[in-house]
């Protein structure tokens, strides 16, 4: 049960996104940016993927279903997947880039300053811009808060993996910003 | 150095907001709702809640800049000097030391944040939004302590850089400038 009285039953963020919803809004908002906006040379899936990974290194089980679900359905995937990456992403079929971005990431996830010159070498390397490296560590930063207010709130989460499968699809077409939170 | 090019008169994160200003507009429009708008926290209380944050995870940036904004909301420069060092004894009330507290656990882990904490706020007085603000603003800065850490941005070492900062911070809080910042090109403080 969450900590404070939230005057609604929504799981994960979206309860204290009701709650607050000026803030609310400022979050999907950074969300969109982050995730969804189609101007952006590292893809969707690419994205969600390192937020679910960052989610799942704070151990977060709202957040790295919510976004490994949209990892998922982005790259057309299984749970399994998404599930070996979170585990150990070096023996999967990813890019050489994207394990480089998700290095950092995990850095980020520790604290700013265990990111590395020849981790941001490495990547650069493989061919990542500045502006990826740039978006890889705000979301990984971004999901340091995001996962800190749904946990240090203790919101609660469903616990069947699949019902976030089953929402993916809406969220990718419809986008962060101004979500309908009640559906 | 910086490991993405940024400007060399716009140290720590301004340089990154001036980076990405898309990115950079909910960011500073959740920090000016959660730092000046309107609370039952005081705008001083709620920069000690940045500044004990931004301290814990060792942002010398962040940490400076807040202490600064803090002591010119404060008009002393003690409190906030004594919250880095052990919140329990710091010259504060009874209920921002359990919020302080809760912020801490924040920054540690959101899994760290104990119902005992939330339980000893509420005893003291928080109401409920003041407890999600504390939590909020806490993961706030965790968000923003990496990022300018996470890209190495530049932390100067002049003192008279934050005071400038926090007077910017005091008159016009986290919006962007309407001008933007090239008048601070000129500034001979923000040299590392």
């Amino acid at each position: 049960m969450a900590y404070i009285d939230l005057q609604n039953d929504l799981p994960g963020i979206r309860g204290p996104m009701e709650y607050s919803p000026e803030t609310g809004k400022a979050l999907n908002e950074l969300a969109e940016i982050l995730l969804h906006n189609e101007n952006n040379t590292l893809t969707r899936g690419e994205r969600e993927l390192i937020g679910a990974y960052v989610s799942s290194e704070n151990d977060c089980f709202f957040c790295q279903n919510v976004h490994g679900a949209m990892a998922q359905y982005y790259f057309q995937s299984d749970m399994q997947f998404v599930d070996n990456i979170k585990k150990d992403y070096h023996t999967t079929p990813i890019s050489d880039k994207l394990k480089s971005l998700l290095t950092i990431a995990g850095s980020v996830q520790k604290g700013g300053k265990y990111v590395t010159t020849e981790q941001v070498e490495h990547a650069k390397v493989l061919g990542a811009t500045d502006k990826e490296i740039h978006d890889t560590v705000l979301i990984a930063a971004a999901f340091c808060m995001f996962n800190r207010y749904v946990d240090g709130l203790n919101t609660w989460a469903p616990q069947d993996r699949q019902v976030y499968v089953e929402r993916a699809k809406m969220r990718a077409e419809d986008g962060y910003a101004n979500m309908n939170l009640k559906k | 150095m910086p490991y993405i090019p940024l400007e060399e008169h716009l140290p720590g994160i301004t340089g990154l907001l001036e980076y990405d200003k898309i990115a950079a507009k909910p960011i500073r429009e959740l920090t000016q709702i959660l730092l000046r708008g309107d609370s039952t926290l005081t705008e001083g209380e709620r920069e000690l809640i940045a500044t004990v944050v931004s301290n814990g995870n060792q942002c010398r940036f962040c940490t400076a800049a807040h202490t600064a904004a803090a002591d010119i909301l404060l008009g002393e420069n003690e409190t906030s000097k004594n919250v880095k060092e052990n919140i329990v004894t710091s010259p504060v009330s009874n209920k921002m030391k359990a919020l302080l507290t809760i912020a801490s656990m924040v920054r540690e882990s959101g899994k760290a944040v104990t119902k005992e904490a939330i339980d000893k706020a509420k005893t003291e007085g928080a109401s409920d939004i003041e407890i999600h603000d504390t939590v909020l603003i806490a993961a706030l800065f965790c968000l923003y302590n990496r990022y300018v850490d996470g890209l190495s941005t530049v932390t100067p070492a002049n003192p008279n850089f934050y005071k400038g900062l926090a007077e910017r911070l005091r008159d016009h809080g986290y919006n962007r400038l309407s001008h933007g910042y090239d008048h601070l090109k000129t500034d001979k403080s923000t040299v590392a």
